[in-house]
């Protein structure tokens, strides 16, 4: 494979068009120059890090630590889950939802993935493992995290359609259907439309990255589509799971409607 | 034929409240607002905890699941809420002769939701609970967006259905004159407490 080193220099080339950027926001007075900025300055800091840590990560390879970086990924996504809902569920439930969810769905297709169709030796070989899995979770945070915001956000607005549903002797489940389905729209209508806009209007992300570290094209195609429907699984089957049991935990035994159980987060 | 008993209900800053109503009766009630008749309704509908005890006949509130409680002691709310895109959408059966009595045409399951007036939603929203045939019903200011003539129009048929499916009914109200008409017994919250007027 012919790839071509990046200098510090290039990449500081590349950081220049990120400043023009900024400039032009800053005197356009959009006020959004110091978030682009600070932005910018956190990517790069994230990233140099994480590369040291693959860096070492692959250089012991050993499955405790693998599995402690993927725990650490985990938790990490569970916590932005929990930072971009407008409404949340009190006692730390969001949290435990979103986390559970992605570990049931990512874990599990990764793991699959890993084992039954890319099979690397030993199966958990850090290469491997950690991209497929942060690719995964990434996903399917994003997925888990509409769909919890789009059902919270809709059983706050919508009390009384749910109330009057329930008053009509509705089960709690149909007293919300509608609402679920919504959650499960928002949840995976992204991926949904990155699989249909693939190669037609977007080259994804990694296939790029790939061609571009050398692969051959064929070859990165083949990974793009394994990784596109390991998405896709994993977003689907964390955000099913999630908006099941966040919508059951909106309601209590007797099925009465529990916006009570709702306290205001960050994002509104 | 059934009747509908509270014992030792207590919402919010309320009393604890007993109370029987027998099939087929209305009970009025009445009482400042805010002064908790909402949520006494609420609470027998089981859509908010009690404490206490309410049974329809010989079944007890906590013995069946929250959805078959409140498909037998329906509430209807004062403010309904709509969510399909026509009226016969919401409506579990045909109920062309209610519907005619509370002064639709035959053609109301076709209208769209957008278009109700508040006073239509109401009264829909009655023949919606009924068409879902309750053991007992829970009313709340049913009549509140109605003119006089509508009033009387749908106490009227609210009290032959009541009276023909032997309902218990417990319907808050403000108006004396409605109270004067409809009621069996009427009770008035005051100072915490239920306390029934009489004449």
């Amino acid at each position: 494979m012919n790839v071509i080193a990046l200098s510090w220099w290039q990449l500081a080339l590349a950081s220049s068009l990120v400043l023009a950027l900024a400039a032009c926001t800053h005197f356009a007075r959009l006020g959004l120059g110091g978030s682009l900025l600070i932005a910018a300055a956190r990517t790069a800091l994230q990233l140099a890090l994480i590369g040291v840590v693959l860096e070492v990560l692959f250089a012991v390879g050993s499955l405790h630590w693998v599995a402690l970086m993927g725990l650490a990924m985990l938790l990490l996504a569970g916590r932005e889950i929990v930072a971009r809902q407008k409404y949340r569920l009190r006692g730390g439930w969001s949290f435990a939802i979103g986390t559970v969810s992605m570990f049931i769905s990512a874990f599990s297709v990764t793991i699959l993935t890993l084992i039954a169709v890319i099979d690397p030796q030993p199966w958990y070989q850090p290469q491997y493992a950690i991209p497929l899995l942060g690719m995964l979770l990434g996903n399917t945070m994003t997925g888990v995290a509409l769909g919890l915001d789009r059902l919270t956000e809709s059983a706050h607005r919508s009390r009384d359609i749910i109330e009057n549903r329930l008053m009509l002797g509705d089960t709690w489940a149909d007293a919300c259907g509608d609402f679920r389905r919504e959650a499960m729209r928002a949840g995976l209508m992204p991926v949904i439309n990155a699989m249909a806009a693939a190669g037609i209007v977007s080259l994804p992300g990694m296939m790029t990255g790939q061609i571009l570290a050398g692969s051959p094209p064929a070859l990165a195609v083949k990974y793009q589509i394994l990784i596109m429907f390991t998405i896709a699984a994993g977003t689907g089957f964390g955000t099913f799971t999630a908006v099941a049991i966040c919508s059951r935990r909106l309601f209590d035994g007797r099925e009465r409607l529990r916006v009570d159980r709702l306290t205001q987060g960050g994002r509104g | 034929m059934t009747s509908l008993t509270l014992k030792d209900v207590a919402v919010g800053d309320l009393e604890k409240i007993d109370l029987a109503i027998a099939p087929g009766e209305i009970v009025c009630l009445s009482g400042a607002s805010g002064a908790g008749k909402s949520r006494l309704l609420r609470a027998v509908a089981d859509l908010e905890p009690h404490g206490g005890r309410v049974r329809l006949g010989d079944t007890e509130q906590d013995s069946v699941p929250g959805h078959r409680w409140r498909h037998s002691v329906m509430m209807v709310p004062a403010e309904s809420a709509w969510w399909f895109d026509t009226v016969g959408e919401h409506l579990e059966k045909p109920m062309p002769e209610a519907l005619r009595a509370l002064g639709f045409a035959g053609d109301v399951g076709n209208w769209s939701v957008s278009r109700l007036s508040s006073g239509e939603k109401q009264r829909l929203a009655l023949a919606r609970a009924l068409s879902r045939e309750p053991r007992a019903l829970l009313l709340d200011e049913p009549t509140a967006n109605l003119d006089d003539k509508t009033t009387r129009q749908v106490e009227a048929w609210l009290q032959s259905v009541i009276r023909e499916r032997h309902c218990p009914a417990l319907w808050v109200a403000h108006r004396e004159d409605q109270i004067q008409r409809v009621a069996g017994r009427h009770f008035r919250i005051e100072d915490r407490r239920l306390v029934e007027v009489r004449e």
